[in-house]
């Protein structure tokens, strides 16, 4: 509890006496950091302009009409119109059908994966050199691998074929309006599971090796052994590795655009940031198309918000 | 030096690299309107990509040729790789203000010039000077890139869309090339038996992503006697029997016939690709669509025939039209915009000349015989001109055009904000190409509502 002091005593001496004290600090602080700011200056100067600026900008062409070189302000039109756009939901219905897939196939693989390489004891310098492999080639080279030999809707399609093989029926791939965002999803887990998989084995080998042992002495299995040491021990991990997944998936661009050509069949494969680039730069609706950009930004920021203050809660 | 003052020389040297690297941003050499010794300099885009060697050098030659002749201006050539038929690029380039000078445009693309408010009102410098075959272009070009009285492009090229078929193919499916398809139906039977004779090829093939479905789609009705918006503009029109013939006939030929193969979600330079790996009985297209198959695809060129669009009973009641052009930038100066004229008209619009130098195209081996880019109004000297000019030079078999050019069909062009309805209508035809039991009524009905809700929305 604070205890009350007369005026014009020891206290009014120490608040005359304080700031000088922690404006001289403030100085040698910085006097001492010059280099580090110096450094920083170059951080802050590319992230303003090329995150920063670029964000602001389009909050306000959202609000903004060109028409003949003219510049107005429309308040809430370009909300409205791209709102009533027919694709708009359709859009962020697959997109999210997109994420909630990612999060199953693309999230949980990876983490079995590096379980099993973990778990390894032969080859497993090798193993991990061809899981890592995808990560290094250009994605847009590992979809087009994708897109004409692995989902070739005929039946020398090389998916198609271990599905014959397997005498499964066979699947039309990106042609098909069901298979369309499944396709897309392995193919996206393919190409990105490497740097995941890094990262969970790191995480895994930190694991005290005591821990399993006295598990296995308890009699737990493999399974229980997972549910109850492995993933306590990788919460943290695990849910970061989430909600980068989740932000990173929510904004998915270049597998519609090289798997399906942009839409895919009946707008199956319309995701929120294809529709923004197809309002900006096929409809020459750029402020439409910041308009759907501030949207999605807005979803993302608040699904980021509602993410860690449950996790901070939890902790 | 000691340890601070090392950091602080650090610290400076990186402030001094931030703020050149600042300045340099700021600094735009595109600006120059005049060089060092008083020429007129502009920038002109299109020059084409340094794989196509041949191409390169015969530009280099035009502008060697046209800064001969006109010592007072120097043309400084861009080379923007795809952009010249690539319109996300061209939206982001006009967007962003990075246009050259002199910049190439489709025809449907006057509004979007405008609105970005780029385009330069070229109209009093319309002169025989500066375009000295300006007076034999055909009118309803020059109407295409008119606005409010003001002209704002020199047309370039300009397209008609037809029936492109593989002769090879034809014959080894026991079908006449001299008499192809006149009808739709009879496209129909063509192409099954193209699929029956060559396992693999599609005996026709359909765009139906990127927006080509749609643009495909709008040749079609027009081939009907149909239209995609009402007169007015202010309604979807092909939600009738002629947009359900359309639809119907390409569900046919996909799954009753399975004569279309099985790779569907195509788009411009898929189909092509196709196409000139002998995978593509029939298709359609404009005839310098045979160029692209040739030049960029790798085809051959012998292989090929082009005929008009065909009808659903007899003749097509339309075909689909459209072009390019060069706009000008903003804020030229006088002189600018005259050297800009008086390039593009020197290598687009005079005969002998750049597109028109049939005499250099023959010994290269691209085709001269082509009845595209038609340009010049009929019965005019320059129309004239050219023409003998071609005949003369031909390395092509001229009957493989005649069927065409012979046969001119009304052109109707674009219809308004004609990519954006091209995007809703692409999916209808992907709905009848990739599944079976697609409901064409259903499919049109949908198109139609998104169509007209854009519309109302006005964008």
């Amino acid at each position: 509890m604070a205890t009350m002091t007369a005026p014009g005593t020891t206290d009014q001496l120490t608040r005359s006496a304080v700031p000088a004290r922690k404006s001289g600090r403030r100085s040698r602080k910085i006097r001492d950091n010059v280099t580090g700011y110096a450094f920083l200056i170059g951080a802050i100067f590319c992230f303003a302009l090329f995150t920063w600026y670029p964000m602001i900008r389009g909050i306000i062409m959202s609000f903004q009409k060109t028409r003949r070189g003219v510049t107005t302000w429309v308040g809430w039109d370009n909300y409205t119109r791209i709102i009533a756009d027919p694709s708009f939901w359709p859009a962020w219905r697959n997109t999210i059908y997109f994420t909630l897939l990612a999060l199953i196939i693309g999230y949980a693989v990876p983490f079995f994966v590096a379980i099993l390489l973990n778990e390894l004891r032969h080859a497993k310098g090798y193993l991990r050199v061809l899981v890592y492999l995808p990560v290094m080639l250009p994605p847009a080279s590992a979809l087009f691998l994708f897109k004409f030999y692995a989902y070739d809707p005929s039946d020398a399609g090389l998916f198609n074929a271990i599905l014959k093989a397997l005498h499964l029926p066979t699947s039309q791939w990106m042609q098909s309006p069901d298979a369309t965002m499944p396709a897309m999803v392995i193919a996206s887990t393919w190409m990105n599971m490497g740097s995941a998989v890094l990262i969970y084995l790191a995480s895994l080998q930190n694991i005290p090796g005591e821990l399993y042992e006295a598990a296995e002495l308890d009699g737990a299995g493999l399974w229980r052994r997972i549910w109850n040491v492995t993933i306590p021990q990788t919460k943290l991990i695990l849910g970061l590795l989430a909600m980068m997944q989740i932000v990173a998936t929510m904004q998915v661009f270049i597998e519609p655009l090289i798997l399906a050509n942009g839409a895919g069949t009946q707008d199956s494969a319309t995701t929120v940031a294809y529709l923004i680039y197809q309002h900006g730069f096929y409809q020459n609706d750029l402020n439409g198309a910041a308009a759907l950009g501030v949207i999605t930004l807005l979803a993302l920021a608040a699904f980021s918000g509602i993410y860690l203050r449950l996790t901070t809660r939890n902790d | 030096m000691s340890a601070p003052q090392y950091r602080k020389a650090v610290a400076f040297a990186l402030a001094a690299g931030l703020g050149l690297s600042l300045a340099a941003c700021s600094t735009k050499s595109d600006d120059e309107s005049t060089s060092a010794d008083g020429k007129t300099i502009i920038t002109v885009d299109c020059m084409p990509v340094g794989t196509e060697k041949e191409l390169v050098a015969n530009w280099n030659a035009d502008v060697a040729a046209f800064e001969k002749a006109n010592p007072d201006v120097q043309i400084k050539s861009v080379s923007v790789g795809t952009q010249c038929n690539n319109p996300p690029d061209f939206t982001a380039r006009l967007a962003g203000g990075t246009t050259t000078d002199v910049f190439y445009g489709y025809m449907t693309d006057l509004q979007q010039v405008l609105d970005s408010g780029q385009a330069m009102d070229i109209t009093p410098y319309l002169t025989d000077e500066n375009v000295p075959t300006w007076k034999d272009v055909d009118p309803a070009l020059k109407a295409v890139f008119t606005d409010g009285g003001k002209t704002y492009a020199l047309p370039i090229k300009n397209y008609s869309m037809g029936l492109v078929y593989n002769k090879v193919l034809f014959q080894k499916a026991g079908l006449d090339p001299a008499n192809p398809p006149k009808t739709w139906p009879e496209v129909r039977a063509a192409a099954k038996k193209i699929a029956t004779a060559a396992p693999g090829v599609a005996g026709y093939a359909e765009y139906s992503a990127g927006n080509t479905g749609g643009w495909h789609f709008t040749a079609e009705i027009y081939s009907q006697g149909g239209q995609v918006l009402t007169e007015d503009g202010k309604k979807a029109d092909f939600n009738n029997a002629m947009g359900k013939q359309v639809l119907q006939n390409l569900k046919d030929m996909r799954y009753t016939d399975n004569s279309m193969g099985s790779r569907q979600l195509l788009q411009w330079g898929d189909l092509l690709t196709n196409a000139a790996a002998g995978k593509v009985g029939m298709f359609v297209g404009a005839p310098d669509t045979t160029q692209q198959i040739v030049s960029q695809f790798k085809g051959k060129y012998e292989d090929w025939a082009v005929a008009p669009l065909p009808g659903q009973d007899g003749l097509a009641k339309a075909t689909l039209g459209g072009g390019d052009g060069y706009f000008f930038k903003k804020g030229l100066t006088d002189a600018q915009v005259k050297a800009g004229l008086k390039w593009v008209a020197f290598q687009k619009l005079t005969v002998g000349k750049g597109q028109f130098d049939y005499p250099r195209a023959k010994p290269q081996n691209y085709p001269v015989g082509l009845p595209q880019p038609l340009l010049f109004a009929k019965g005019s000297e320059t129309a004239k001109a050219e023409f003998d000019l071609r005949k003369a030079n031909a390395n092509v078999d001229p009957s493989i055009y005649t069927l065409f050019e012979n046969q001119q069909l009304p052109i109707k062009g674009e219809p308004a904000n004609a990519q954006a309805i091209y995007a809703v209508i692409d999916s209808a035809m992907s709905g009848v190409l990739t599944n079976p039991n697609a409901n064409i009524d259903q499919l049109l009905k949908t198109a139609e509502d998104k169509v007209n809700q854009l519309i109302a929305a006005g964008s």
